[in-house]
């Protein structure tokens, strides 16, 4: 049986694995490579890095990155963060790495995820959703999707956007509710439920872990395939073994 | 001499493939030079993305021919999630395209009442014996990523399979020519034990497990 995936997130910035603190300064937090050891013998079914680097030499940076990480981690690999072409796209599955991420990019030319997704396949190309709850909404379940890191509104619709990147050929859509990321609150199920009620791909819900049971849940109510948790393996308040044995209890199907 | 070679026709993510086999201690390269493919032991067939657009990129290499005529002389093959369905005779995607037909059957697409496509990990279950699958548990699991499955003709073909809708081909063997629906370079110790076992079993006693 097909089992519900686990995703540790690493933020990176050149090179290097970064936490932030507050929402502020960037703490260092070492080499990705050890890290990536670390989940991958942790239990971790995939590892997600998200590239914040703002250099010019940003592409070879993070292609030299994946290259001595899938030299070592057996397991996929995502890479997110200002990939624009499908350039980016081919020199980072070739320096090891099995997924790309998309996201502002796929909206200021949807193309781009058409283009990715019949060279390469769709599986290999995820579209980033970053969603907020619009509040001026009568009944509040309509989302705003947000770009740049969440910095810029659009007037796209989550749920909406959502079925049309899929009908670009995206294979797997990320979904973070902006509303819960860092609130440690758990994840905003009424978003889940209602992207997953709509697309047939993948989903992997992002943004708001806190507690074992927002795992159960997102899973269970939310319909998610995979869960996306930064902050909360990091700071090592649980192990992915812990979560996963949690869920095993509860009869969800976990590796 | 080169104990395996990985034929490089353009697609996929074949760095990982090498380096899952460098880890499991075996000898690969990547390599599109015909001589090398010639001399190699064995010979692996990645694949990724549309069907059609591989089978067409393995002939523009013209590397085709050199794959049927090595498999004709008893080289081991295998290949991995589309270069196995390219194992098959002919796949449903788009509309039809031909394949290898080195093992009858055909290709054919998930319900789309699933998630389409699979990803994840998910178990094999064992239907056969094969050397391929030595010191390889029954319900193992790996990772795969595929909107396709193999439909293999005759059953005994299917070493292993895996349930996704239905049960379907995950593992699958016909004398020298194997396949992996799944990627073993992405499975941990579980897929490199599988690459181990490919670039280590005899050939002619397959039955050795």
């Amino acid at each position: 049986m097909l089992a519900k995936r686990i995703i540790p997130c690493l933020d990176i910035d050149k090179g290097r694995v970064v936490k932030g603190i507050k929402f502020e300064s960037l703490i260092d937090a070492g080499d990705p490579v050890a890290q990536g050891k670390r989940y991958d013998a942790e239990g971790a079914d995939e590892l997600t890095f998200l590239d914040i680097t703002a250099s010019s030499d940003k592409r070879a940076i993070v292609a030299d990155l994946v290259r001595r990480v899938a030299d070592e981690v057996f397991i996929p690999l995502t890479v997110g963060g200002g990939i624009n072409s499908v350039e980016d796209v081919r020199a980072l599955l070739r320096a090891g790495c099995d997924k790309t991420s998309i996201n502002t990019n796929a909206i200021k030319r949807p193309e781009l995820v058409t283009e990715a997704a019949e060279i390469f396949g769709s599986q290999c190309v995820v579209v980033a959703i970053d969603a907020r709850r619009d509040m001026n909404d009568k009944d509040g379940l309509r989302w705003n999707v947000f770009t740049h890191g969440g910095r810029n509104k659009t007037e796209l619709d989550a749920v909406e956007w959502a079925e049309r990147v899929v009908e670009l050929g995206a294979g797997e859509v990320l979904l973070t509710s902006m509303d819960r990321d860092g609130t440690r609150d758990g994840y905003d199920i009424e978003l889940l439920k209602a992207v997953t009620s709509r697309v047939n791909v993948p989903v992997i819900a992002s943004g708001g872990a806190g507690k074992l049971e927002h795992f159960f849940d997102a899973f269970v109510a939310g319909g998610a395939s995979a869960v996306l948790a930064a902050s909360l393996f990091h700071f090592g308040e649980y192990k992915i073994a812990d979560v996963k044995n949690y869920l095993r209890g509860r009869g969800v199907m976990v590796r | 001499m080169i104990q395996v070679a990985i034929i490089d026709y353009g697609v996929g993510n074949l760095r990982s493939v090498e380096k899952a086999f460098a880890a499991s201690g075996v000898d690969a390269i990547v390599t599109s030079d015909e001589a090398v493919l010639r001399a190699a032991e064995r010979l692996v067939l990645p694949g990724v993305g549309a069907f059609a657009a591989c089978m067409n990129a393995l002939k523009e290499h013209n590397l085709e021919d050199l794959v049927r005529e090595r498999v004709a002389d008893g080289v081991p093959l295998l290949g991995v999630c589309v270069g196995m369905q390219m194992l098959f005779d002919e796949s449903d995607e788009f509309g039809g395209a031909q394949g290898l037909g080195l093992i009858a059957g055909k290709v054919k697409r998930f319900d789309d009442r699933l998630h389409v496509p699979q990803i994840g990990w998910n178990q094999i279950h064992l239907r056969g014996e094969h050397a391929l699958l030595k010191d390889t548990p029954d319900d193992s699991f790996f990772y795969f990523v595929h909107s396709y499955f193999c439909a293999p003709e005759h059953q005994e073909d299917a070493l292993a399979v895996t349930e996704y809708g239905e049960n379907y081909a995950s593992i699958v063997a016909r004398e020298n020519v194997c396949g992996v629906q799944f990627h073993p370079e992405k499975s941990q110790a579980a897929g490199l034990k599988i690459l181990k076992n490919f670039a280590e079993m005899d050939v002619h006693r397959t039955d050795v497990l």
